[in-house]
């Protein structure tokens, strides 16, 4: 099992959270992982990437260069990041916020209204945790579950009930609720 | 021991270090190593230790001359341009025989460069890098594991054989996150015991004297050969590398660091095609693992260096194998990570080329 994921947002969408999130739900997993961030000169509203590697075997290199799997939060990362998906690859799109669409043919897309949900569930900041929750569907790579447990040691200083928030958002992004 | 963190590589070398008995940092900011000091500003004063921001990386390396001269682990990081400031004291810590230790998370280079990660210091850190004649032992961790482990390893080399010792890091191992363990008891300071030259409370015993030079004719040679002979005693005995698939390989891959990570991508995706290509990590710059290289260019077709750099060690590499083999190089200098689908293509070019034949620059 290997998965190579870029998540790529404005700096402010949790994209750095939601990588290190993986990685640490990966290692309680029992996978091998790795996250590496684009640490540019980024603040908010700037852009911002991040790589994630999830894999039975040993991590390599831990920037993706040819991703399984690409998580499209704003509309300037699709065009950056179309080109290096792997062929058959997965494209997980923002669609509350991205309004273009692919020109490839030869990967899959899918559309999730992350920031829609998020509203609904009245907490606009947790749109990322949409995107996790259909990422784990999609691909199997994790279980909601292990995303979940892995939460509170990387929300370190996060209420009980913005953890049960979260979970909310990952199930809906997972189409459970 | 035994627990697995998640943690960022300049976070893990700080924490390593902590553990390895470290009590004292001076450092002054500078991307990509921040996390150092900012994780050392907190976690030193916790374990009774002291954390200061110098007011500029030339106080912070004396600083660090001075602890170092009290017989104390201590350390100092930077990046490429803040360590270029610091070498005027790496050489005083090396002439006057002080087990410094430091860490440089290298940048692209030369000048102010920028903040990826990169391979550019190769030959300041292992050819001394500040004025004289000098050598730093130089350990270059490819996993934040690595980061975490070396520390120790870095102080146990430098008091044995006081000389100033080096973790060569770059932006990328420095930023990435991975799982770690330190695989080592936490070293409690007081129970290691005070080394014979260090500088103190002088009551009831001889003066000591901690310096750099010595104007007698004659006698700063003396000084100089004997600090060679730990030298000559460091290259016998301290070499490190790690070799992956060597035995039956046609191609060997020589990278450090970073590089060998994205050559652990290449080299699986080779094998997987039925290529025999190996992968040789020296994991000590200085000491060169000449001789382990030397032995591998008569079985070999060709060495393929891959560095973050316009090529550097790729010298070290020639000089080891005596141009016995063919020595190709990838070069991607000034913060450019190789992927592992490029190093494969140039495994094949290399592969293609008839023996003696260069592919460096085609």
């Amino acid at each position: 099992m290997f998965q190579g994921i870029r998540i790529s947002g404005f700096g402010g969408q949790g994209i750095i959270s939601s990588g290190v999130l993986l990685a640490y739900a990966g290692m309680l997993d029992g996978k091998h992982v790795s996250f590496f961030p684009s640490y540019g000169a980024e603040m908010r509203g700037g852009t911002a990437n991040c790589s994630v590697v999830i894999s039975s075997d040993d991590v390599t290199t831990p920037v993706v260069s040819q991703p399984d799997t690409v998580i499209v939060m704003n509309e300037p990362s699709l065009a950056k990041f179309e080109p290096f998906l792997k062929p058959g690859g997965l494209m997980i799109i923002n669609e509350s916020l991205v309004k273009s669409r692919p020109q490839r043919k030869d990967i899959k897309v899918v559309l999730v209204a992350c920031n829609k949900i998020a509203d609904e569930l009245k907490a606009p900041k947790i749109a990322n945790m949409v995107a996790l929750g259909a990422f784990c569907k999609q691909t199997g790579a994790l279980s909601i579950e292990a995303v979940a447990k892995a939460m509170p040691k990387v929300f370190k200083r996060a209420k009980p009930e913005i953890l049960e928030l979260n979970i909310q958002a990952l199930k809906r992004g997972a189409g459970l609720n | 021991m035994g627990e697995k963190l998640l943690m960022k590589g300049n976070d893990a070398m700080a924490e390593g270090a902590v553990r390895a008995g470290c009590r004292f940092f001076a450092g002054y900011p500078i991307t990509p190593q921040n996390e150092v000091p900012e994780y050392m500003s907190w976690r030193l004063p916790q374990a009774g230790g002291a954390f200061i921001q110098a007011e500029s990386e030339v106080a912070a390396i004396n600083m660090l001359y001075g602890s170092a001269a009290t017989g104390i682990r201590c350390m100092t990081s930077s990046s490429s341009p803040g360590i270029s400031l610091k070498q005027e004291g790496i050489s005083y810590a090396a002439g006057a025989d002080l087990p410094i230790f430091f860490a440089n998370v290298v940048r692209g280079g030369p000048g102010l460069g920028n903040i990826a990660g990169a391979q550019g210091d190769y030959f300041q850190s292992v050819r001394g890098g500040g004025h004289g004649d000098y050598r730093t032992f130089v350990m270059a961790p490819d996993s934040v594991e690595e980061m975490g482990n070396f520390p120790l390893h870095c102080y146990a080399v430098a008091e044995k054989y006081r000389i100033p010792a080096m973790i060569l890091t770059d932006g990328v191992l420095g930023q990435m996150m991975e799982p770690l363990e330190f695989k080592f008891p936490e070293v409690d300071p007081k129970k290691l015991s005070e080394p014979d030259w260090a500088l103190g409370e002088c009551r009831g015993r001889k003066n000591r004297l901690v310096g750099s030079y010595d104007l007698y004719e004659g006698r700063l040679e003396v000084m100089t050969l004997n600090r060679a002979k730990r030298y000559a005693e460091i290259e016998a005995k301290e070499v490190m590398f790690e070799a992956q698939q060597c035995d039956d390989a046609q191609i060997v891959l020589v990278a450090y660091g970073i590089s060998a990570r994205a050559c652990g991508a290449a080299l699986k995706m080779a094998r997987a095609e039925g290529l025999k290509v190996g992968l040789f990590r020296p994991i000590t710059l200085w000491p060169f693992p000449k001789k382990q290289l030397r032995e591998l260019a008569d079985r070999v077709q060709g060495f393929l260096v891959v560095e973050m750099s316009l090529g550097q060690m790729v010298d070290d590499v020639r000089l080891a194998t005596e141009f016995r083999a063919p020595v190709h190089l990838h070069a991607r200098p000034s913060g450019v990570t190789p992927t592992g689908e490029e190093i494969l293509k140039k495994i094949k070019d290399t592969l293609k080329a008839g023996k003696g034949e260069c592919v460096c620059c085609k």
